[in-house]
């Protein structure tokens, strides 16, 4: 089998449907009621049939065997199911997936979906066992990994807490015009409240790291003639590619490269876009280092150079780069694995331009004319880099 | 290997007896002359299993470092790096005997064996 015959996946499957549950807050709900109301509406949003699910595609850190459990919950009996557990960016890999098995006629219509409720049970959830040859020193993970790669980035690339700030501050600024955005109400952030907030673990203070929140999600995916036939714009998949290279931050073998490098190479590669042609670009961005290593990574500018690109707001709503509209995970949701979220926003994006009602949000807040949208999605530490492109009809 | 592991430890337990006797090892495969670390049953990449357990030098130097913030009650600070040996893996440990918050990149480092929670445990110094 040739590299090609992956690209035969191109635009065979589409995205018709999409929901997300219980953002925020949600007291008195269980992970699994969360993440079953957002299939249920993302089902109602494609105008599906729960009946005609038969493929299931989970990961969640409260339940070892999500797909299944999640199968059971809704009464459904998949002909494939995966419940791959990679980090946040698991659902990223599931969409490729999912895409491979409609393609190969395994399953007709896939359910991608995601629910968590840590915060109203008392915060951050992991089900990440402890880490031989790290543990014992008590890192506080993640946060100390990203830290660290943080500090390395710094030291570099001569780069600043400031630089890092630019990050939150343009993430902030989107959740502004975000009315879903769990601090749409908290006002604008200055470089010096991000400076000056409390340290976590040096170089990262508390706005240099995601939410802690609730939320669920979910995705439809069809074949792309049966997505055609469907009530809402559908919105194809034209690239997916996935990398990893470690599990542990001290295996990871250079702190400012991830195998995003590798996954978006193939991934833009297979879409036949290149990073500049995207009207939006969505990143996982667990705490602002992310968002640079992710832009110098999948090629949006050299490495070293993003800490250029979001200089004077540039990837805030007025910048030149669509990055993270929603107000990304720092400050639109994150509910322990964040990679539905980013991919919920590269679809809603499109969509709205495609003139479906995926939500209000002020001037300035939907991209106008957006055809083609980049969901990056990480997991672990830096570990698991999953790249999908999603286009509308004209893209394909 | 034979098929019965019993009566053997494996290279993660061999680490920890070798830290228990106040030895730090790592491993070395020799057809590839090549160290690496953490331990594993064979080199990682290529499979080689002609392993050995070498003492490391103890040298290396920092590759990263952060300051973990955390209350007084609760420990205080404590500084968390990534060790680059001077036989060339990397490694977490924590870099001691200087403000959690002053460790920088690039300075050299010295191994002793100290312990953690009980837990023989490789720590590193400012030399």
């Amino acid at each position: 089998m040739d590299q090609n015959d992956i690209n035969k996946l191109r635009g065979k499957t589409a995205v018709v449907g999409l929901a997300e549950s219980g953002c925020g807050l949600a007291s008195g709900w269980s992970a699994m009621e969360i993440m079953a109301t957002a299939v249920h509406d993302a089902l109602d949003d494609a105008g599906i049939k729960l009946k005609e699910v038969d493929g299931v595609f989970a990961a969640t850190a409260f339940h070892s065997m999500a797909a299944m459990s999640l199968s059971e919950y809704l009464g459904v009996k998949p002909k494939f199911a995966d419940g791959s557990q990679i980090g946040g960016s698991s659902f990223l890999s599931h969409i490729l997936t999912a895409a491979m098995a409609l393609d190969a006629g395994l399953i007709n219509v896939a359910v991608v979906a995601y629910g968590s409720n840590q915060k109203s049970i008392g915060g951050f959830k992991t089900i990440s066992e402890a880490m031989p040859y790290e543990a014992q020193y008590q890192p506080r993970m993640p946060v100390s990994a990203y830290a660290l790669a943080a500090k390395r980035y710094m030291y570099e690339f001569g780069a600043s807490r400031e630089d890092l700030a630019n990050v939150a501050i343009a993430a902030r600024d989107w959740a502004l015009l975000n009315p879903r955005a769990y601090t749409h109400q908290d006002g604008p952030l200055t470089v010096n409240d991000v400076l000056s907030a409390r340290p976590i673990v040096d170089p990262l203070g508390k706005l240099d790291c995601c939410l802690v929140t609730d939320g669920g999600a979910a995705v439809v995916m069809t074949r792309s003639d049966r997505a055609k036939d469907t009530k809402n714009t559908p919105i194809y998949l034209l690239g997916a590619a996935m990398e990893h290279h470690h599990r542990m931050i001290s295996e990871m073998p250079d702190l400012v490269r991830t195998s995003a490098i590798e996954s978006g190479e193939r991934a833009f590669s297979m879409s036949g876009y290149k990073p500049n042609d995207m009207s939006t670009i969505q990143l996982y961005d667990a705490f602002t280092i992310n968002t640079l290593l992710f832009l110098e990574d999948l090629g949006f500018c050299k490495k070293g150079e993003a800490k250029e690109l979001v200089k004077n707001k540039n990837i805030g709503p007025a910048g030149n780069l669509k990055v993270n509209t929603n107000g990304g995970g720092l400050s639109c949701v994150h509910p322990g694995m964040y990679g539905l979220f980013v991919t919920l926003e590269a679809l809603r994006q499109l969509r709205n331009a495609s003139g479906d009602d995926v939500g209000q949000r002020l001037d300035g807040g939907w991209i106008d004319n957006a055809k083609l949208s980049v969901a990056h999605g990480n997991g672990g530490v830096l570990s698991s880099q999953v790249t999908n492109i999603w286009g509308v009809s004209d893209t394909l | 290997m034979p098929e019965n592991l019993s009566g053997t430890v494996g290279p993660e337990q061999q680490f920890k007896n070798f830290l228990s006797e106040g030895k730090f090892m790592i491993q070395r495969c020799k057809s590839l002359n090549q160290f690496f670390f953490h331990p594993r049953v064979a080199f990682p990449g290529s499979g080689e299993r002609d392993l050995e357990w070498v003492e490391a030098s103890g040298n290396g130097v920092v590759f990263s470092s952060s300051c973990n913030r955390r209350l007084p009650e609760k420990g205080g600070d404590f500084n968390l790096s990534l060790i680059t040996l001077e036989e060339g893996p990397r490694m977490m440990a924590r870099v001691e005997g200087i403000d959690p918050d002053k460790v920088e990149i690039g300075q050299k480092v010295k191994a002793r064996i100290s312990s953690l929670n009980g837990e023989p445990a490789v720590i590193f110094d400012i030399v």
